[in-house]
């Protein structure tokens, strides 16, 4: 029944009746099944007959199961090694030299004195990166490896810890060989890597073997940011960054320690704002590096010190590198394809800005045991405050530092309180900085001219150094109140913002043989807890006493034993395991993606196939995945398509299944192929597809057969299913009625059909999720779909939505850029597959709900079947039991997935924050941003179960009740203005901003798509990209100048000041962005200076600027150059590019852009103004 | 008439413990291994939902009895319940099969404290008006 190559690409119909029940084809012989037809290429396609030739690569095949140790290395090898540039694994002084060329790192060793005779050197330390142009996933790899070669010396184990201890060296690295120290974040934990005790002791020992005692180690990491994903030209360059830390020491009886950290820059995408932080530490660490350097080396050690960052990293040393050092190499990869410049922002600087915020500290706290639960750390010496010094002597040199950064806040108020106080609790004889009362009605401009940041716990800066960083993990309340009744009082919600798989510039990854765990919660081992003696720590969750394993004593960092809370996973908040076969309960699933397209009538006629295929072939290569990838194609329309592109087959063949009520398989193994072998058919087929349909005259939509189809396709294995959808579905299950009436969308009364309409989708999601498989919907549909019921796929089984509104290939070239970029990124990103995710918390507190794409499994475990860098999780937390014994409280999630190359890893985040007992000290640690995405999360979930006016009530209702109870608390202030704590002020225009929002607004017409998108979104962003949707950040950008301005990568970018989002801002002479998150709009006013229109947008005048514009054109001028390295700067934060659009001030397109004016008044909605003064009614009834 | 309810109440007893164990094995879920046994939500579930409807509906049949029997006093004190079977039963959600619990809305803290109250409710209703049972089936023979 195979049609002659030659006729219409398809039959027309299949013959559905043909399937006899015991017929059911199995096996490719049995035809009397499904129809089979040849696809038909067009001549064009056919015309590479070399390509037919059985894929030529020999891809290894790598055993299925859990990949033991020694595999490993050879496992990596052979994914890897045509280009990485390996860690360096320096054994013996004299080879260090070239092998580290490509490192690029300072030697943390550098300054130790080594010497040649003694024959020991000890720091191997060397990361690597390997950009792959082959592998999708590149790898950023960043490993430092802490090998002690030994020496000649005594290879004996088990020193005692006295000052026996400098032998250390002669331990092996066989001992353990799985520890690989990535990436460590920077700056504290190696500044505590030694301790004072054994120095007296050493110092002979030391002066003649020039052997530092914290020679141990010092690892330094290289920390590279991979290119973006979007710019695939650079995948094969060294483009990274390097951050190092260097630790010198010198030995002379007295420890002078310095510890430098050092970025070096390696060649980097222009459009890496990365670097911007680099820039500015560059010249002054080399500086000081050189001084270290010279008076602490004496030995040729000095020749790998500073490698000059533009080495590429295709050189590599072929035989220098140990074993364990392609296995740290391989497993630290920790953010691959980094297309978030938004995490290399903070991931690859935040160590660094860390340390230089906290070092003003005065050194006495430094060596303070501040520590709760009796840890304490090594006794610091005093040479601890001078390495601290040349960090902080960077910062005044970089006055762009602070505002490129705006992740770390310098709260003054608090900050300094901390540091002198020890900080556990505010005092009250000095308010901070975030209890200042503001009155908000008399405060007219209450937006910071730079964006909000992240409130700091009110740590001691130890702790706070640790902590996780905010945009991983962040709380509602940075002060945990110690009860219930105290939360209740406070009126604020409580909550954590997650976002645990985040692209991630520098992630310490351990391999090792046994996890550390609490033996009664099986809390993962962490910063905070604290060691009660060498033998055994007490767990920060349920305070169980445990002991600390044999191997934990050992410190592969320092190549110590003994000092259990030197290891990574306790001086590291974030760390990933490389987790053994006890967390397997299969072996790990390769990557499997199927993709199920619409072709029928509607979707041909918007032409995303063409888009999608054309993505998809270019990335085909970038995929995650190793050797076991696999991949197959459904198309449906009015029955279900298949395609068989079984290795061998001269062109992919088309299955057509038309007996859609009781859908199967027209063949078991041949649709989903291995990508490596069946490369050229399916190159063959993704060129065919959208040219195959281009006549059809199909319009129903049999999407739920075809999801039962790609269920039962998957459910063997396990993985993703991309799913495109063009239309309401219209045949067999799941099919849905339209329930939108067009006349109601500006209703301000009820908005109906906000949940499903059929638990059809619903259950296909968990039985999905039961088999490890997510559905990624994109929906482009120009009519409406009944997204509310469509979005259930991929909400119950940790999908993600994509919405593409009015799509047209041609019409709407905006919504066809976004696809085209979404796509690419989609297609790119890290993955991570039949994931768990547990959250932990301190005894007392309980999580009350979940919000995200997700199934919940139990009262704190979500089952993720997938799970990307771009889901944000939000989760509501009660307090059970009053929280009086202890003063800090603990979270801690741990996300258990396997990696796309088949590793089993467990990415953990703690965050530590403390307990107060009073109103304000509740007020004064309120994050509002965290605060916000919260409450919207629970304002969606209101409006599906309750109503949308229940919802926009409660909204309301949350800042009236903590106003009210914050002015009631404070009694000293006029009850009758309207007064906010200052870390609360901008509550009320976040809150009317939300109203304001797509999700909530009434009385604006919105479609029922639109807002229930807009839901889905609020419930699976991050918490920084949900922000901007929430309350877009608006420019001007006319009158860009260089005040300010921060340098990245060589391009200097203008820092414009926010302005605030109302249209008295809004000048015909200026010219205005808005950054909404997924679109830029660019306003421009009729009285535009004409040298803006003509410098920047290249038009001579007002009038000749075309109403549909979406690119800014590369001009030769400062103004043009300035906008566009300040636009691409926005973009490179935020994984998902953003597309933009050019408004002109009476093309219609504005009343988009005048949505987003949150301040000012619609026909419908309060002004802000307006706002504060019914708030401040409520308050006083 | 009267004797059935102890056969009420064993199912419910059963509903009970199958309710609560799921949630404490949920709770209590070896941690050691990660991966859960996918089933233990699923089973108890599918369980709920096939007890849920036999429930209300032989608690919809005594109701019927009673009418039948002229019991008024006793229909009087049932029908609170009936209704509230009859109201739980049209606000459920979105579910092509009989049921009444939602296996992603389930583990949502407000929805399970609220399902664990109504059980705990129930099961004394049941248990408080199965001796009243008792008692007038007592009384009636006794007195005939």
């Amino acid at each position: 029944m195979s049609a002659p190559a030659g006729i219409p690409p398809r039959p027309a119909a299949a013959p559905g009746g043909a399937r006899a029940p015991a017929a059911r084809p199995r096996a490719p012989p049995c035809r009397n099944g499904p129809v089979q037809s040849q696809v038909h290429f067009p001549s064009g396609y056919s015309l590479n007959p070399e390509n037919y030739s059985a894929p030529s690569t020999h891809y290894p095949q790598v055993p299925h199961e859990a990949i033991p140790s020694q595999l490993d290395n050879q496992y990596i090898a052979d994914y890897h090694s045509a280009c990485y540039s390996v860690p360096a694994q320096s054994v013996m002084t004299h080879s260090i030299g070239p092998g580290m060329l490509n490192t690029q790192q300072l030697y943390g060793g550098a300054p130790h004195p080594v010497e040649s005779s003694g024959g020991l050197l000890q720091e191997a330390v060397s990361s690597a990166s390997h950009l792959h142009t082959s592998v999708p996933q590149s790898y950023s790899a960043m490993s430092s490896h802490y090998i002690s070669s030994t020496s000649s010396s005594v290879a004996s184990q088990g020193f005692p810890l006295s000052s026996g201890h400098y032998a250390m060296p002669s331990v092996s690295s066989a001992v353990y060989p799985h520890l690989s120290y990535p990436a460590m974040s920077i700056g504290s934990p190696y500044r505590q890597v030694l301790t004072s005790q054994s120095l007296p002791a050493v110092g002979q020992f030391k002066e003649t073997n020039a052997f530092p005692g914290q020679s141990t180690i010092v690892p330094r990491t290289l920390q590279q940011q991979v290119t973006l994903g979007y710019n695939s030209t650079s995948w094969s360059t060294s483009d990274f960054q390097s951050a190092q830390e260097n630790l010198s020491r010198n030995h002379t009886g007295s420890v002078a320690k310095a510890s430098n950290q050092i970025n070096t820059v390696g060649i980097v995408d222009s459009s890496h704002p990365v670097n911007q932080n680099v820039q500015f530490t560059k010249p002054g660490v080399e500086t000081s590096v050189s001084s270290v350097v010279t008076s602490s080396v004496r030995t040729p050690a000095a020749d790998h010190l500073i490698e000059p960052a533009s080495v590429p990293s295709s050189t590599q040393p072929p035989e220098s590198l140990l074993q364990e050092a392609i296995d740290s190499s391989s497993t630290t990869s920790s953010a691959s394809p980094v297309t978030n410049n938004y995490d290399a922002l903070e991931g690859g600087g935040y160590p660094e800005t860390d340390s230089a915020t906290s070092s003003p500290a005065p050194p006495p706290q430094i060596s303070r045991n501040t520590k709760p639960f009796g840890y304490g750390y090594p006794t610091l010496q005093p040479g601890y405050q001078n390495a601290t010094l040349p960090t902080s002597a960077m910062q005044p040199s970089n006055p762009g530092h602070q505002s490129g950064f705006q992740q770390y806040p310098q709260y003054p108020g608090v900050n300094q309180l901390s540091s002198s106080l020890g900080g556990l609790s505010l005092q009250h004889s000095q308010q901070p900085e975030s209890l200042r009362p503001v009155n908000l009605i008399q405060e007219r401009n209450i937006l910071p001219v730079s964006p909000v940041l992240a409130p700091v716990p009110n740590l001691n800066s130890d702790l706070r150094k640790l902590n996780c960083n905010p945009d991983s993990f962040r709380c509602t309340l940075t002060n945990i109140p110690q009860t219930q009744a105290l939360l209740n009082k406070a009126k604020l919600p409580l909550g954590l913002l997650l976002h645990p798989f985040r692209d991630l510039t520098q992630l310490p990854v351990i391999t090792s043989s046994t996890i550390v765990r609490c033996r009664s919660c099986r809390t993962y081992i962490n910063p905070f807890v604290s060691f009660i003696d060498q033998r055994r720590w007490k767990c920060n969750l349920c305070y169980r006493v445990n002991d600390v394993p044999e191997e934990f004593m050992y410190n592969p960092l320092t190549r110590s034993y003994g000092e259990p809370h030197k290891r990574p996973e306790v001086q590291n908040s974030t760390v990933e395991f490389i987790a053994s076969s006890d967390y397997m309960l299969r072996p790990p699933q390769p990557a499997v993606y199927l993709f199920v397209l619409d072709v029928s009538h509607n979707a041909v006629e918007a032409g995303y196939l063409t888009i999608v295929c054309q993505s998809l072939l270019e990335n085909l290569d970038k995929l995650p995945g190793d050797s076991r990838t696999r991949i197959g194609f459904v198309t449906f329309d009015s029955t279900v398509q298949f395609y068989n592109l079984q290795e061998g087959l001269s062109q992919p063949q088309m299955l057509i299944v038309s007996d859609i009520d009781d859908i199967f398989l027209p063949t078991p193994d041949s649709l989903l192929v291995n990508l490596h072998e069946s490369k050229e058919l399916i190159k063959d087929l993704l060129n065919a597809l959208p040219n195959m349909f281009t006549n059809t005259r199909e319009t129903h939509s049999a999407l739920g057969p075809a999801l039962q189809a790609a269920f039962k396709l998957m459910s063997p294995t396990g993985g993703r299913i991309s799913v495109f959808q063009s239309q309401l579905p219209s045949l067999g299950a799941g099919l849905l009625h339209s329930r939108e009436d067009p006349n109601q969308r500006s209703s301000t009364k009820v908005v109906q059909h906000l949940g499903p309409a059929t638990d059809f989708y619903k259950k296909l999601a968990l039985d999905c999720s039961g088999q490890q498989t997510a559905v990624d919907l994109f929906l482009l549909s120009s009519q409406y779909s009944d997204l509310a019921s469509l979005a259930c796929m991929s909400k119950y089984s940790a999908g993600c939505i994509y919405y593409y509104p009015s799509f047209h290939h041609s019409h709407n070239p905006t919504q066809a850029e976004k696809l085209q970029k979404d796509l690419k990124r989609y297609f790119t990103r890290k993955i991570g597959f039949e994931a768990v995710m547990r959250i932990r918390c301190t005894k007392g507190l309980s999580i009350h709900t979940f919000h995200g794409n997700f199934f919940v499994r139990s009262t704190d475990l979500l089952s993720l079947a997938n799970v990307n860098p771009d889901a944000g999780f939000a989760v509501q937390m009660s307090i059970e039991e009053s929280l009086t014994d202890t003063s800090l409280v603990c979270f801690q999630t741990a996300l258990l997935y396997t990696s796309s190359k088949g590793e089993r890893r467990i990415r953990v985040h703690t965050l530590c924050l403390p307990v107060v007992t009073s109103l304000a000290d509740v007020y004064a640690g309120a994050d509002v941003q965290a605060a916000v995405c919260l409450l919207a999360n629970m304002a969606v979930d209101r409006s599906v179960s309750s109503s949308l006016s229940d919802a926009r009530d409660a909204l309301v209702n949350a800042v009236v009740d903590s106003l009210s109870a914050y002015i009631s608390s404070a009694s000293n202030l006029q009850q009758s203005t309207l007064i906010a704590p200052n870390s609360l002020k901008l509550f009320p225009l976040y809150v009317l901003a939300l109203l304001k929002q797509k999700a909530f607004r009434t009385g604006t017409s919105t479609r029922l798509d639109d807002r229930v998108y807009a839901m889905c979104q609020i419930k699976s962003q991050p918490l920084g990209h949900l922000m901007k949707m929430i309350h877009p950040n608006l420019y001007r950008i006319d009158r860009l100048t260089d005040e300010g301005a921060i340098h990245v990568n060589d391009r200097v970018v203008p820092q414009p000041p926010l302005q605030k989002l109302s249209a008295e801002k809004l000048t015909r002479e200026g010219a205005f962005l808005m950054d909404c998150g997924s679109i830029f709009y660019i306003w421009i006013g009729k009285n535009c200076d004409n040298s803006f229109i003509k410098d920047v947008l290249g038009y001579p005048n007002y009038a000749s600027v075309p109403q549909k514009l979406t690119q800014l054109p590369e001009l030769d001028t400062l103004s043009s150059e300035r906008a566009r390295s300040f636009i691409s700067w926005l973009r490179d934060s935020r994984p998902l590019s953003p597309v933009l659009q050019v408004i002109k001030d009476e093309s219609p397109a504005k009343t988009d852009f005048f949505h987003h004016l949150i301040e000012d008044r619609t026909e419908a909605a309060f002004s802000y103004y307006e706002f504060l003064v019914h708030i401040q009614q409520q308050i006083c009834k | 008439v009267l004797i059935v309810p102890i056969l009420f109440i064993i199912a419910f007893d059963e509903l009970k413990t199958d309710y609560k164990n799921p949630i404490d094995q949920c709770n209590t879920l070896n941690p050691v291994s990660y991966m859960i046994k996918n089933s233990s939500l699923f089973t108890f579930i599918n369980n709920f939902c096939y007890l849920v409807l036999p429930e209300y509906l032989i608690h919809a049949f005594f109701c019927v009895m009673f009418l039948c029997a002229a019991e008024w006093l006793t229909l009087g004190l049932n029908m609170p319940l009936l209704a509230y079977h009859i109201w739980r039963y049209m606000s459920r959600p979105v579910m092509s099969g009989p049921g009444l619990y939602d296996p992603t809305t389930i583990m949502n803290a407000d929805i399970l404290a609220y399902c664990q109250k109504e059980g705990w409710c129930k099961l004394a209703f049941y248990l408080l008006s199965f001796f009243y049972y008792l008692y007038g089936m007592i009384y009636v023979l006794v007195s005939s």
